[in-house]
């Protein structure tokens, strides 16, 4: 009897307690979307390059980071509303949008993003042959003019794990190689040999993508990322 | 009856108890805090208050926090909660920020309540307000270093509860007006101040100085140096200085600097009490007896509650005081870029074509080198506290192979033998135990020669310097040789390299921007200045480039700045083992990266200055964000 009194006045203060105030709707909106250059997605390192949401109705707004995958895709969860999207200076391996994009949310939203990136790679092949890793390439310069930048290094990167950059630490790398000559842009030849490490299991297949670093810029641009059978 | 006399009794009592002075007896003094008005009528109570505002002085290095002085991979760290440091790829970019105007209010309402004081000596008022505008002024330099421009307020300000705190929010100031601020302070305080060499831990004229030295340099590198990286700069100058201002920073810089070498300031001068160079310059760190070196100091005392543990953290391991020690491990490119006595660079030779080099000695590697070396690191084969070390890392024997252990001092049979021997010291180098020197060295600067230095209930008063006079060299030989003028920067460099026992001197023709880098490299280790001076040349994100660093590359390029640094590499000695061969017993170096240290640090250009909270920014939308960020 005693316990039936007991949860018979919990349940009355919580129905008194409770107010229409307690209640928020969830996160509706998915922002979606790819940084792109004439159709094709860049490929960039994960979660190192970012753009800003802001959402100007509110008084003190704080930005909403929102990261790009390494295969140049976004996707981020929303409240519906109105947004402006920005790119910070300098952020990036290509010539955004100056400019504030201004976006409408509501429920989902598929939007891609077009930006000028600096060079691009072009006729990726790989290769392997008894522990080494080939890769051959060529990278076109796409910005031109005085924005243009020059090529600091073209590097090799390879990873255990289908997350492969060059600045993650052993996270995102195994081993990388820089290209000894990269006087010709349009012929680059790399090759790294697959280290072994006794501590991790074997694995029948590497995956590996190539990077480039242009003076002046940090975040490097990429090719997509490619399952190697060995 | 006896409850009428009771009665009577308390009636009679009551009335007694009224009297006239009721107020006053209860109106009692408090007897633990004191007033304003008690305070600025006493010297030693403003002297208390006044220490209250040195103690919280910002330091970048500390002794209290070992960890601080021995950043961005000159060393291992020896324990094993730290390894993540070195399995990481970077910083946040909120790390190293600072914004207490908390401690800028405090010392605002000290100045303003010691102005209005009647009852101090004038000249004694005049001492109290030129430190705390010192103090000030050094909070505003660390910030500045850290965050760029800030808010510069120099009053005390009191919200008055109308709801609207817009007037309490103001913008940041550019980048120069703070250094330009520092400056300018030094300048009003330094013929108020005490021309006192031997004040260390209170402001002196000599401090000041060097403070104006310091802040000048930084600017002047500052505006200089930016030029070559462009991304780290606001249109409103917050971050980034004009490059025009260059010269004229760098030549307050010298001034200043040449002010306390022309003895304006007070005899400072370089320590030179030891004949042993290299005893000579440990002991400038811990002789606090007449040393000409130190200018401004954080003191400490034993006994009198001020102590810190640096000594007890960083004992070598084997006759360490209590059972840890020996975690700062400098790491191998730092030790090899110690120049040999002819001034020139060498790595330390352990391979001849592919062979290994045979030594008598365990550290006859090291000889012949900067006596700074042996000075700064603990090598194998010396001694701490009179007690030998025992680094070595196990026995080669004549086929190759390596036979080591896994605990200090461990013991095995080795081929051929029937009893055990000790195949590795008792200060390891073992990969992975903590407080064994896995560099293969120890840290030697700042330790504390006394007994009871590395024992927890005694601790360590040796002070830390944080302006003394070798930088004060360095800083006029880096500013004169910004504004061409090669040969005095030769002869500041000189003045350093000859006490570090290096034969040849420099001449005009030598100093290069690379020399004066390294200069400050190996005579500043362990000091807390090594991150400041690659955040001022832009070569931060240059040597902590997030690569790792291969074994090949790790002995070239010595004494160039802009080597890549971004992992500590190691060195081990090893005794090798082949009775009848004359190379028996002899010692042997391997390099080797520790299995500990899978990442590689990343500078990125958002961490040349540290974010500003979103918080902060909330609260005062007028802050403008940091660059990159």
């Amino acid at each position: 009897m005693k316990t039936k009194f007991y949860l018979l006045i919990l349940s009355t203060l919580l129905v008194v307690t409770s107010c229409e105030l307690d209640n928020f709707d969830e996160p509706d909106a998915i922002f979606t979307g790819r940084i792109m250059y004439n159709g094709e997605a860049i490929p960039v390192a994960r979660n190192q390059v970012r753009f800003e949401l802001w959402q100007p109705e509110y008084e003190t707004p704080a930005p909403i980071d929102v990261a790009i995958a390494q295969d140049g895709s976004f996707s981020s969860r929303l409240f519906s509303g109105k947004y402006e999207l920005r790119f910070l200076q300098g952020e990036g391996p290509f010539k955004a949008p100056t400019n504030a994009i201004n976006i409408e949310l509501s429920g989902g939203k598929q939007m891609d993003i077009e930006v000028t990136p600096y060079h691009l790679i072009r006729n990726l092949q790989f290769s392997h042959s008894s522990g080494t890793i080939s890769a051959t390439c060529s990278v076109d310069q796409i910005l031109t003019g005085a924005d243009a930048k020059d090529v600091e290094r073209v590097v090799l990167v390879i990873n255990r794990t289908q997350f492969v950059d060059a600045n993650s630490g052993s996270e995102g790398s195994i081993a990388q190689v820089d290209a000894t000559d990269i006087s010709n842009l349009s012929s680059l030849e790399m090759s790294v040999e697959i280290p072994i490490d006794p501590k991790k299991p074997d694995q029948d297949y590497m995956f590996a993508r190539i990077g480039v670093k242009m003076i002046g810029v940090e975040d490097m641009i990429y090719s997509q990322v490619e399952k190697i059978a060995l | 009856m006896k409850k009428y006399i009771f009665l009577a009794g308390i009636i009679t009592m009551l009335a007694w108890s009224c009297t006239k002075n009721d107020e006053e007896f209860l109106d009692r003094p408090p007897s633990s805090l004191l007033t304003q008005d008690q305070i600025f009528k006493d010297p030693s109570a403003v002297l208390s208050v006044l220490g209250d505002l040195y103690n919280r002085y910002e330091d970048f290095g500390r002794l209290d926090d070992w960890a601080s002085v021995a950043q961005f991979n000159v060393a291992y760290w020896s324990e094993v909660g730290r390894y993540q440091e070195f399995q990481n790829d970077g910083w946040g970019y909120g790390s190293w920020g600072i914004w207490d105007y908390g401690y800028i209010r405090e010392i605002n309402l000290f100045l303003e309540r010691c102005e209005e004081a009647t009852e101090l000596e004038e000249s004694l008022k005049a001492r109290f307000l030129a430190e705390g505008r010192f103090l000030r002024a050094s909070y505003y330099f660390e910030m500045v270093k850290r965050m760029g421009g800030v808010p510069l307020i120099l009053e005390s300000e009191t919200y008055d509860f109308s709801g609207d705190a817009s007037y309490l929010q103001h913008p940041r100031e550019t980048e120069a007006a703070i250094y330009d601020f520092v400056i300018g302070e030094a300048d009003a305080l330094k013929d108020i101040l005490p021309t006192d060499v031997n004040s260390k831990s209170r402001a002196t004229k000599g401090a000041v100085l060097a403070m104006k030295a310091r802040a000048a340099l930084y600017a002047g590198s500052i505006a200089k140096y930016g030029t070559t990286t462009p991304q780290v700069s606001l249109p409103g100058n917050e971050v980034g200085i004009p490059a025009s201002m260059a010269d004229g920073y760098y030549t307050q810089a010298l001034s200043a600097a040449e002010a306390i070498i022309n003895g304006d300031a007070g005899a400072y001068g370089l320590y030179t009490k030891k004949p042993n160079l290299s005893e000579n310059f440990e002991a400038l760190f811990y002789d606090k007896a007449n040393n000409p070196e130190a200018i401004f100091v954080e003191d400490y005392k034993v006994g009198a509650g001020k102590i810190h543990y640096f000594t007890g953290w960083n004992q070598p391991r084997y006759g360490a005081e209590e059972e840890e020690g020996g975690r700062i491990n400098p790491s191998l490119q730092l030790v090899q870029s110690f120049e040999m006595l002819d001034g020139t660079y060498a790595p330390l030779e352990n391979e001849v074509g592919g062979n290994p080099v045979y030594y008598d000695n365990i550290d006859d590697i090291f000889q012949n080198r900067d006596a700074r070396l042996a000075g700064t690191v603990i090598l194998p084969g010396s001694t701490f506290k009179s007690k030998p070390v025992d680094i070595w890392a196990g026995v080669v024997l004549a086929d190759g192979s390596i036979v080591s252990g896994d605990s200090r001092g461990q013991e095995k049979t080795l081929p051929g033998a029937t009893e055990q021997v000790q195949v590795v010291g008792f200060d390891g180098p073992i990969d992975g135990l903590e407080f064994t020197a896995q560099s293969g060295f120890y840290i030697r600067k700042y330790q504390d020669p006394n007994t009871g230095s590395g024992r927890r209930g005694t601790q360590s008063d040796v002070w830390f310097i944080r302006y003394r006079y070798g930088e004060v060299l360095l800083n006029a030989a880096e500013a004169a040789f910004e504004l061409a003028q090669p040969d005095v920067a030769a002869g500041y460099l000189n003045e350093l390299r000859a006490r570090a026992g290096i034969t040849v001197p420099l001449t005009g023709a030598d100093v290069s921007f690379d020399k004066i880098a390294h200069e400050r490299y190996v005579e500043l280790a362990f000091e807390g200045l090594h991150f400041f001076d690659l955040k001022r040349w832009r070569l931060a994100h240059v040597v902590l480039d997030g690569n790792p660093i291969s074994e090949t590359e790790v002995t070239q390029n010595i004494g160039v700045a802009s080597k890549r640094e971004t992992q500590p590499y190691s060195i081990w000695p090893y005794r090798y083992h082949n009775p009848g061969d004359p190379n028996d017993g002899k010692w042997l170096y391997k390099t080797l990266r520790l299995s500990r240290i899978t990442g590689a640090d990343r500078f990125q250009l958002g961490n040349y200055y540290s974010e500003i909270g979103q918080d902060l920014i909330n609260n005062n939308p007028k802050l403008v964000r940091n660059p990159n960020q």
